[in-house]
């Protein structure tokens, strides 16, 4: 007995499931990256699902906005699109495989047998916006990860431009 | 209402995704991708619990995640775009300088 939530739920699994797998079997990196782009709206929608909006559009600005960006940019610096240099072959299938088989089974375990507490009707926080309690865990008790956070990204940026940059070019080339 | 189970068994089979990425691709910003991939299930766990217990903490937590993404992103592909400028490839089969 399927109702529109349920739908939903599938459509977006079946969203993220496919374009993951272009994702990671994708001979042609750029198909990738735009795979890469489904399963990031498709869990946004997830995230909607769950009834974090706030956090779905923050997704949606920092993934799909800022991360897939910067990745595609990547590829635009490092593959001679000109040249079929773009493709990307695969290595040792086997054992990756079983050691992936293994995670997946440790994992499906304990989410099975573990006996999760769940708030036995509708949560409170499925009927509002989420913004304001997030807001509010941020400015008072966990004021200081919240700083310590914005001091990681400007010290991740800085150390960017200091990698990337090019030093006394033309000895390269 | 999708029980809990479903998108706890969907972001572990995610995560098994990435994990495969990881180990059988070449391609440095393909192995990447895949870790975002890993991210953001893990991302869908917390979210879930956060939904299911009706507590915004979970939520929270996701934003530091996304703040490491970022951070990680952002100095992983400096590092690559570096290596390529020196070594003119990012297979990771041949990016061995600190392979002894």
């Amino acid at each position: 007995m399927l109702n529109l939530y349920d739908y939903i739920f599938y459509f977006f699994a079946i969203v993220i499931l496919g374009s993951s797998f272009v994702v990671v079997f994708s001979r042609n990196i750029v198909h990738s990256a735009f795979a890469l782009l489904f399963t990031f709206f498709g869990v946004a929608g997830f995230y909607v699902l769950l009834s974090a909006d706030f956090l779905a559009i923050t997704q949606l600005l920092v993934y799909v906005g800022g991360i897939l960006v910067l990745l595609l940019f990547g590829v635009m610096l490092t593959n001679n699109i000109v040249n079929v240099e773009i493709k990307s072959g695969t290595m040792q299938t086997l054992p990756a495989s079983l050691i992936a088989a293994l995670i997946a089974g440790l994992l499906c375990g304990i989410f099975y047998v573990s006996n999760w507490y769940l708030v036995p009707t509708t949560p409170e926080l499925l009927n509002n916006t989420t913004a304001v309690a997030i807001g509010y865990a941020f400015i008072t008790t966990w004021i200081l990860p919240f700083e310590v956070a914005s001091v990681v990204l400007l010290v991740a940026m800085i150390g960017a431009v200091i990698i990337a940059r090019r030093e006394k070019a033309p000895e390269v080339e | 209402m999708i029980p809990l189970n479903y998108y706890l068994l969907f972001a572990a089979f995610l995560f098994s995704v990435g994990v495969v990425g990881v180990l059988i691709r070449r391609n440095a910003i393909i192995v990447f991708m895949c870790i975002e991939l890993m991210l953001n299930s893990v991302n869908l766990t917390f979210i879930a619990f956060s939904a299911f217990m009706g507590n915004a903490i979970g939520q929270m937590f996701v934003f530091f995640v996304m703040t490491v993404a970022a951070a990680e992103a952002a100095v992983g592909l400096a590092i690559i775009i570096a290596l390529f400028r020196n070594k003119k490839t990012i297979n990771i089969d041949q990016i061995n300088l600190l392979k002894w």
